[in-house]
This record gives structure tokens, C-alpha cells and sequence, in this order.
């Protein structure tokens, strides 16, 4: 499979414009400012960069930095989708389940994850668990609605199809419901992944963690050393990006019949 | 000949918002093995209310469905044809054929469902499809794989909800050409509404017209032509026009 076609590429060539002009900018105001605490140079945030196996401010490397936010992201995450998925799945095939339900899920959603923190270090503890209440708690949201959504636009005449076949309950579900809900549970997984790499980091900056992008940034903003949080900035989008890609890619893959019939 | 299907008396009332909508009045009609009936009446009336009822996806208020029994004993299965295709877009014009045939209550076996694929594939002319997902086909050959869907059961009966009035002049002749082929070839009995009277005289041994909601059956039409038919035949026309009357009529 080609992940980037001809095309793609020269876009991502015009998209790398405004990158190299943003750091050019960057660079020349901080050769005017002269100061590291304000301004860090782009020299000193690739010189973290160049280096990601060796220790960071006497702390874990990039590297290992970025796995332990990655593991505590992916747990999360796929604790999450275990949760919602099948959740959502029940309520939207079921506009009984959904009336008892969704008044409890339209209140908890706009909660911000990192608000519940407080319990979330009272229930589990500092450090991983917590973490991971957190990311699951963002993460959760979208993909329920979107598998509620999915399951909602299951085209009516397709489930009648299966009836006209006579299929059993349990093989409408797997041969219509499910299938014909995936493409929205994936765009649920999607935005959710998104969501959970930013609740890490927030995460990881409260007290009490030892490790992880987030932990790093704040490390090192104790420290004053700016070009470390701008090294661990550009690595977090860098990870963002390519998961964001793989989905994408795994959309057009596997759900290039969407919207399209 | 004993009929394949008998309709007895169905009368069906929706509950809507505006109160009671009684959709059909008490229809009655027998349809004999390989006869091809257009079903025709003005918008609204409830055919396609009638057709899902017979196809299960409905329920009558009143009345009775008989259907002959197949050679296994079971009560023949009907199949339809949805008025928009309705294939599966996920799956290839391949599984989409097979798609009942898979499942518990056929339970074909899988050289079986490989051979009545090739042939629906063949009798279609969707051999070099097989692979491709329906969003890649035109709209006659989705129209096509939909029929094929239908026949792939083997059932006595298929019906068939306007199913060629998405499609232009040129491909829904090819596709009418078709049904009479499958007539001939698979000895299948069909039911097809239509809004269009040169179509039902084209294909049809029998049209019947429904009157308006609520509907009953208000004319029966015999088409007696040998096939294949001629539309500018003089006898053609005149028992096209004598059933844009019966439906004009009708309202
Ligand atoms: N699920 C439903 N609930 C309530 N009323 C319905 C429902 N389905 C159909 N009706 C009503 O029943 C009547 C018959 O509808 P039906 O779809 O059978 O008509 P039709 O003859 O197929 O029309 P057309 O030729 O326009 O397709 C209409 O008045 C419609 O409003
Ligand atoms: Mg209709």
C-alpha cells in the first residue's frame, strides 16, 4: 500500500512553506531577544531533538520519555474503546436504552477529563492509573458518540434487506448494524486518539509523575530550560500527526465506500 | 394452475400523527407460477405497503397470504428488488450476490454458493465484476447485481418496488429484456410495481390497478401479446393508453 501518493507529496511540500517560514521567524526574533527564557533559538530545541536516546536534564531520554506518554495513551485509549464501543452500539440500536442513558452522558461530556483529577489521585493514586482514568475519561466521549451516530445512520433498507433474508438478530448485527456503523466508529476512534494525547499531556504535568512528554515539559519549565519544552512540543504533534495519518490512511483503506453508493 | 401466491383481503391502517391513515382497503388478488403482474395506481395508494407486506417486512391488519409450498416442504420464500438498489457498499458485487445464501436460515454450502454466484454472475452480465465494490458500478449494473441479489435464494416469487425508475430509457429496456429472460430461463414468478404504462405492457401478462388510499383493486388489465413485445405496435398502444386510463381513472 502507498501511503503517499504523488500528489500528496507536493502538498506536503506547499504545507512545509509555512513551517520553514514560522521557524525562520522564530529563529530571527530569537537572535533579536537574545534570551533563552524567553525566546529559546531553534538550534538549541533541534540540538534536544538530534539527541533523543541520551538523558534529558539528568532525566529519562526523548525516547523514553515518549514511550511511557505513548503506553499510558494507548491503555487509555483502548480502554476507552472496549467501554464505548459496545456502549454505544446497545444505545443506538435501542432508543429505550438511549432515553435512560443520555441525559447522565450529555452532562459528563463537556466535563473537561482533566478536571477529575482530584478524584482520579483520591480513587487510584498519583501517578499511571490515574493517568490512564484520565485519558480513558477523554477519550471515551467521542467515540461513543460517534458509534451512536454510526449506528443511527445504518440505512433503514439495508437492515430490511437482512430481514428479507430472514437473517437472525444476532446476524443483522454483524452483517449490517456493525459494518454499516464502522466507517463513524472509526472517525470516533479517530478524534478520540486525538483527545487522549492532549489529556496526557495535561496529565502528566500534575505532581507526583516521573516520566512522560508532559512530565518533561514541566520539568523542565521548572528548570527554566525552554529549549527542552520546545523539543518535547514538537514531538508530541510530530506523534499526533502520524497517528492521525495512520488512521486516515486506514480510512481510505478500508472505508472507501462511505458516503459513496 | 394452482396460484404461487394468493392475497386475500389485506387491509393495513398506519397510525400517524394526524390520526388513523388507512392505507389499504381489502386487497385480493392470485398470482400463477411464472406470471409476470405489474402492480399500478396512483402515488400514495400503498403499493409499496402491499409489496412489503408480502415480503415480510410488513404486517396486515387483516387478511391472508398464501404461498405454495416449495419442493422442500417450507413455505416458498419472496424476494425483493428495492427501488434504490440497497446493496451492501462494503461488501463486492460478489458477496452482495451471496449474502442470503450465507446466512442461517439458507445455509447454502459454499461450492453451491460459488456456482449459483457464476451463473447470477453470467445471467447478469456481471461476470467481470465480481470483485468490485457497488459504488464502482453504474447505476443499471448496481440495478442488475440488486436482481441478481434477489435471485440468488431461488425464490418462487420476486417482487419488485419500481425498480428500474432510477435508470434511463436505454438501460431500464436492457434490464425489462432481462426480466423476461429470467422468466424464461429460471421459471420465476415476479410482481413489479410500476408507474410506467409502457413498461407494464411490455413485461407484464397481467396489470393490475389499484384505486387511490385506500386502495382496493380497481382494474385488471390481461396483457395478451406475444413476446417479445413491440411498444409501437398498434395493439401495444392501444392497451397502453387503456391503462393510463384505468390509473387516470383511478384518481
Ligand atoms: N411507516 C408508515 N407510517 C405511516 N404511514 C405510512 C407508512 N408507510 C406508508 N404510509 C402511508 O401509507 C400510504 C401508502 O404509502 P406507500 O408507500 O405504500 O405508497 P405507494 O403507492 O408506494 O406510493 P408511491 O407510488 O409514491 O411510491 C401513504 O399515504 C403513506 O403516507
Ligand atoms: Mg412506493
Amino acid at each position: 500500500m502507498v501511503l503517499i501518493s504523488r500528489p500528496a507529496l507536493r502538498d506536503c511540500g506547499k504545507g512545509l512553506f509555512l513551517i520553514v517560514l514560522l521557524l525562520a521567524v522564530w529563529e530571527a526574533a530569537a537572535l533579536v531577544i537574545q534570551n533563552n527564557y524567553i525566546l529559546p533559538q531553534i538550534g538549541d530545541i533541534f540540538a534536544v531533538l538530534f539527541q533523543p536516546a541520551a538523558p534529558v536534564l539528568g532525566g529519562p531520554s526523548m525516547i523514553e520519555n515518549a514511550t511511557v506518554s505513548l503506553r499510558e495513551v494507548l491503555t487509555g485509549f483502548g480502554c476507552a474503546a472496549l467501554l464505548a464501543i459496545p456502549l454505544g452500539l446497545v444505545i443506538g440500536s435501542s432508543r429505550e436504552v438511549g432515553t435512560y442513558l443520555n441525559p447522565a452522558i450529555q452532562i459528563l461530556r463537556p466535563v473537561p477529563p482533566i478536571a477529575w483529577m482530584p478524584f482520579a489521585i483520591a480513587w487510584f493514586g498519583i501517578g499511571f492509573h490515574s493517568i490512564l482514568f484520565i485519558i480513558a475519561m477523554g477519550a471515551f466521549f467521542p467515540i461513543l458518540i460517534n458509534t451512536v451516530d454510526g449506528v443511527q445512520g445504518v440505512r433503514r433498507s439495508w437492515v430490511e434487506v437482512a430481514g428479507m433474508f430472514h437473517a437472525t438478530t444476532f446476524e443483522r448485527f454483524r452483517t449490517v448494524i456493525l459494518p454499516g456503523a464502522l466507517p463513524m466508529i472509526w472517525t470516533g476512534l479517530r478524534v478520540s486518539f486525538g483527545v487522549a494525547w492532549m489529556c496526557v499531556v495535561a496529565a502528566e504535568m500534575l505532581p507526583g509523575t516521573t516520566a512522560g512528554l508532559g512530565f518533561l515539559i514541566m520539568y523542565a519549565y521548572n528548570l527554566g530550560q525552554l529549549q527542552v519544552i520546545g523539543a518535547g512540543m514538537i514531538v508530541i504533534g510530530l506523534i499526533g500527526l502520524f497517528a492521525d495519518t495512520l488512521f486516515r490512511a486506514g480510512q481510505e483503506r478500508f472505508f472507501s465506500w462511505q458516503g459513496r453508493d | 394452475m394452482e396460484p404461487v401466491l394468493c392475497v386475500r383481503a389485506i387491509e393495513k391502517t398506519f397510525s400517524g400523527a394526524d390520526g388513523a391513515c388507512p392505507a389499504l382497503a381489502g386487497i385480493s388478488f392470485d398470482i400463477a407460477p411464472r406470471e409476470i403482474v405489474c402492480l399500478m395506481g396512483p402515488s400514495g395508494c400503498g403499493k409499496s405497503t402491499l409489496l412489503r407486506i408480502i415480503a415480510g417486512l410488513d404486517y396486515a391488519d387483516r387478511g391472508s397470504l398464501h404461498m405454495a409450498t416449495d419442493n422442500n416442504g417450507g413455505t416458498a420464500r419472496t424476494a425483493m428488488v428495492f427501488q434504490e438498489h440497497a446493496l451492501f457498499p462494503w461488501l463486492s458485487v460478489y458477496d452482495n450476490i451471496v449474502y442470503g445464501l450465507r446466512l442461517s436460515a439458507q445455509r447454502v454450502p459454499e461450492d453451491e454458493v460459488a456456482r449459483r454466484a457464476e451463473a447470477l454472475l453470467a445471467l447478469t452480465r456481471l461476470s467481470g465484476f465480481s470483485r468490485s465494490l457497488p459504488h464502482q458500478l453504474s447505476g443499471g449494473m448496481k440495478q442488475r447485481a440488486a436482481v441478481a441479489r434477489a435471485l440468488a435464494g431461488e425464490p418462487p416469487v420476486v417482487l419488485m418496488d419500481e425498480p428500474f425508475s432510477a435508470l434511463d430509457p436505454f438501460t431500464r429496456r436492457e434490464l425489462e429484456d432481462e426480466v423476461l429472460r429470467i422468466r424464461s430461463d429460471l421459471k420465476t414468478t415476479f410482481l413489479i410495481v410500476s408507474h410506467n404504462p409502457e413498461e407494464a405492457v411490455y413485461l407484464a401478462d397481467r396489470i393490475i390497478v389499484l384505486s387511490p388510499r385506500p386502495a382496493r383493486v380497481a382494474a385488471e388489465i390481461p396483457v395478451r401479446l406475444p413476446f417479445p413485445r413491440n411498444p409501437a405496435d398498434p395493439a401495444f398502444l392501444k392497451i397502453r393508453e387503456e391503462v393510463t386510463r384505468a390509473v387516470l381513472g383511478a384518481e
